[in-house]
């Protein structure tokens, strides 16, 4: 049997690649990484109408065939052959948007001197039409003599006559290179469409001319922005709380059917503390993931997110960030995993880095519980009102971070390219569930595989670090200080005496290097000597604890400077993962853990020590 | 003879042929390849609330570049 037919699918960036690459191949697609690049490899099958398989390859969006950034060097490599991990596609089908023939027909006839078979897809008719624009596509398969399909691929009107072409022998188009430079292929171009798009030359406003009225009105504009990041923070951290504990619900369960069917020993508490107990605390933030990815793919999928672009720029370029860099920070609010895989979206190698470096101090739910945890210890009888504002000013802190290490950066790295901000704004269109659903459903499967790999990896190492060297003791807590995880607690401990901490509270810092919610379980073994999952509890015997002097542990100065290396220390070895990953080197996620730690130390101190001052 | 025009300069909605640009090699190519050649008709649609960026009409698509590279991409005199 002849392996299938591949056909790549070529084209700028907003042109709908993604709607029809979907639309090809339903839920059989892949995602992975070209090796060695930051790129996204998505690959996937279909069926055309003989009922043959073809595979397609959804290559990155590209302007032209002369690269300028790392995504527009992978299409070129893949189509001219050169990538050992993808082979030459059979057939390109090349995408153009029927609203700006000229331009998207640069890239497709440099694509059609590379002596390959293509089909030409003419997408978004009928927003074209909408603007007075008609293509006349039976005039261009003519002239090119291959075929040119009409569609609007996000309502699927036009994937019949697709289905004909991919069905057909795929053949070469009649076309002449051009020689000479940019100006020369436009003008080829001009050649090739006249007569061929009609436009009624008519003064409209067209309804996304509407939209745009109030969407990035100058006072409205603000105000839809914050009514939608108030609903994105509203469904992540109380909406989300119900999916949360029905999860939390499910990993109890588990945990109780292993011990009511195992012995009591080492292989139990291993399944239920470091197996089940580990994976579960990372797994209970899918729901966040998922509410986040369906925002993000909303906003995206209408065209409104180039518009958040298009106002947040100004406010971020002070710092050496530009419009592109706001959803992978807002993302990095609920988590920085997939916040700093959605650097992707931005061109400039430089800007990505930084925004990268700086993702992990945005205040990250797995924050949250530490948070809650330590301000209900800092203020017993304080008022609702009252924790509220110490949370606001944590999350303004992070912002702060965030402002002022980009700024730092940005002065400090050198800047080998110049950058250059061309925002794309495209016509608004109805949303497509199917195409948000189809990205939430990836954006979890990538994070359930990391908690199933990585963190499971992770949370065995941990539970041996708390329950390695034993002791005869029955007591937890005893147990704990006698593990490597309390040792290394009490050898850290001459160092953050200074920032008020004692070698229990070590303890908790030493576990939650992994991740930080870790923080949170590890204080309830300490404190309460067996794992309870009333805090109240837990926190009852956090607030009588006391030091050598009589004074409580957690008094508010100890608990201020907690709340402050925990803003800004790297804590996450997942990030550091994704940060080695995503920069393709060690040095980044080495600087970044580096950095974090050692000014989260340094704040910390000074907090502590300035405190000192003001608080007994 | 008066100072060219810049792009930036023009009025929301005001029309205005190109000129020449002075953006370094790899910038100008990107824009180039985009249709922003000599003799091609842009359009100033707004600028952001902030005042930077500002979007464009070239073509039939709607592109946003900053006030610092518009700045630098002038409009054929008249």
């Amino acid at each position: 049997m002849n392996s299938p037919r591949t056909f790549a699918l070529v084209g700028n960036p907003n042109t709908g690649k993604t709607t029809l690459f979907n639309a090809l191949t339903g839920l059989r697609q892949k995602v992975a990484n070209y090796p060695g690049v930051t790129v996204e490899k998505k690959t996937g099958t279909g069926r055309n109408r003989h009922g043959e398989a073809f595979a397609v390859i959804d290559l990155p969006g590209a302007y032209s065939l002369e690269p300028k950034s790392p995504d527009e060097e992978v299409t070129r490599a893949v189509l001219h052959g050169e990538r050992p991990d993808t082979p030459r596609p059979d057939a390109v089908i090349c995408l153009v948007d029927a609203g700006n023939l000229e331009r998207h027909l640069y890239l497709t006839t440099q694509v059609m001197e590379l002596d390959l078979p293509v089909i030409v897809v003419v997408n978004k008719t009928d927003t074209a039409e909408e603007r007075g624009v008609t293509v006349a596509t039976k005039k261009l398969a003519e002239r090119l003599g291959v075929p040119v399909v009409p569609m609007q691929a996000n309502e699927r009107v036009g994937m019949e006559a697709l289905q004909v072409a991919l069905s057909a022998e795929p053949v070469k188009a009649n076309w002449k290179p051009v020689e000479g430079d940019t100006a020369a292929r436009y003008k080829a171009i001009g050649k090739l469409i006249e007569g061929a798009v009609a436009r009624d030359g008519e003064e409209r406003l067209t309804p996304s001319d509407r939209w745009d009225g109030v969407l990035v009105h100058p006072v409205f504009g603000w105000l839809v922005l914050l009514g939608i990041l108030g609903g994105l923070f509203f469904t992540l951290f109380s909406l989300a709380g119900y999916p949360m504990d029905l999860i939390d619900g499910t990993f109890g369960w588990l945990s109780s059917q292993v011990e009511a069917r195992m012995a009591d020993g080492d292989l139990r508490a291993l399944i239920t503390e470091g197996i089940i107990g580990g994976v579960g605390g990372v797994v209970i933030f899918l729901p966040q993931i998922l509410i986040l990815f369906f925002f993000i793919g909303l906003m995206e999928n209408t065209g409104y997110l180039a518009r958040v672009s298009f106002m947040m720029d100004r406010l971020m370029a002070g710092v050496g960030l530009n419009g592109k860099a706001f959803v992978p920070l807002l993302s990095s609010y609920a988590c920085a995993i997939p916040g700093i895989m959605a650097t992707r979206t931005m061109e400039s190698a430089r800007d990505r880095l930084i925004t990268t470096l700086v993702a992990p101090i945005t205040s990250c739910s797995a924050r949250l519980p530490v948070y809650v945890m330590l301000i209900a210890l800092m203020l017993p009888v304080g008022t609702a009102g009252q924790k509220a504002l110490v949370m606001l000013g944590l999350y303004v802190l992070s912002i702060v971070g965030v402002y002022a290490f980009a700024y730092v950066f940005n002065r400090t790295l050198d800047r080998k390219e110049q950058t250059l901000f061309v925002l794309e704004l495209p016509a608004y269109q109805r949303p497509s569930w199917r195409e948000i659903g189809l990205q939430m459903y990836d954006r979890g499967k990538i994070f359930l595989r990391r908690a199933g790999t990585v963190i499971l990896g992770l949370s065995i190492v941990l539970w041996a670090l708390t329950t390695y060297p034993k002791t005869d003791s029955e007591d937890g807590s005893e147990q704990l200080a006698h593990s490597a995880a309390g040792r290394m607690g009490k050898a850290i401990e001459p160092v953050i005496e200074p920032l008020g901490y004692d070698w229990k509270m070590g303890i908790g810092l030493v576990a939650s290097f992994a991740a930080r919610e870790v923080f949170v379980s590890t204080m309830s073994i300490i404190y309460t000597g067996e794992e309870q999952d009333e805090e109240k509890t837990i926190r009852t015997s956090m607030a009588a604890e006391k030091r050598a002097d009589g004074q409580p542990a957690y008094n508010v100065r100890t608990c201020l400077s907690l709340l402050v290396f925990y803003v800004f220390a790297m804590q996450c070895l997942s990030t550091v993962a994704v940060t080695r990953r995503e920069t393709n080197s060690w040095k980044w996620a080495i600087l970044q853990v580096v950095y974090l730690t050692g000014f989260a130390y340094v704040a910390a101190l000074a907090t502590y020590q300035i405190g000192g001052f003001f608080l007994s | 003879m008066d100072e060219p025009r810049d792009i930036c300069q023009l009025a929301d909605g005001e029309e205005a042929l190109l000129g020449d640009m002075n953006l370094p090699e790899a910038t100008g190519d990107r824009l180039r390849e985009m249709g922003l050649l000599p003799g091609a008709t842009v359009k100033l649609i707004r600028r952001a609330p902030l005042g930077c960026p500002i979007e464009f009409e070239l073509g039939g698509s709607r592109l946003a570049l900053r006030r610092a590279d518009a700045a630098q991409i002038f409009v054929q005199q008249s």
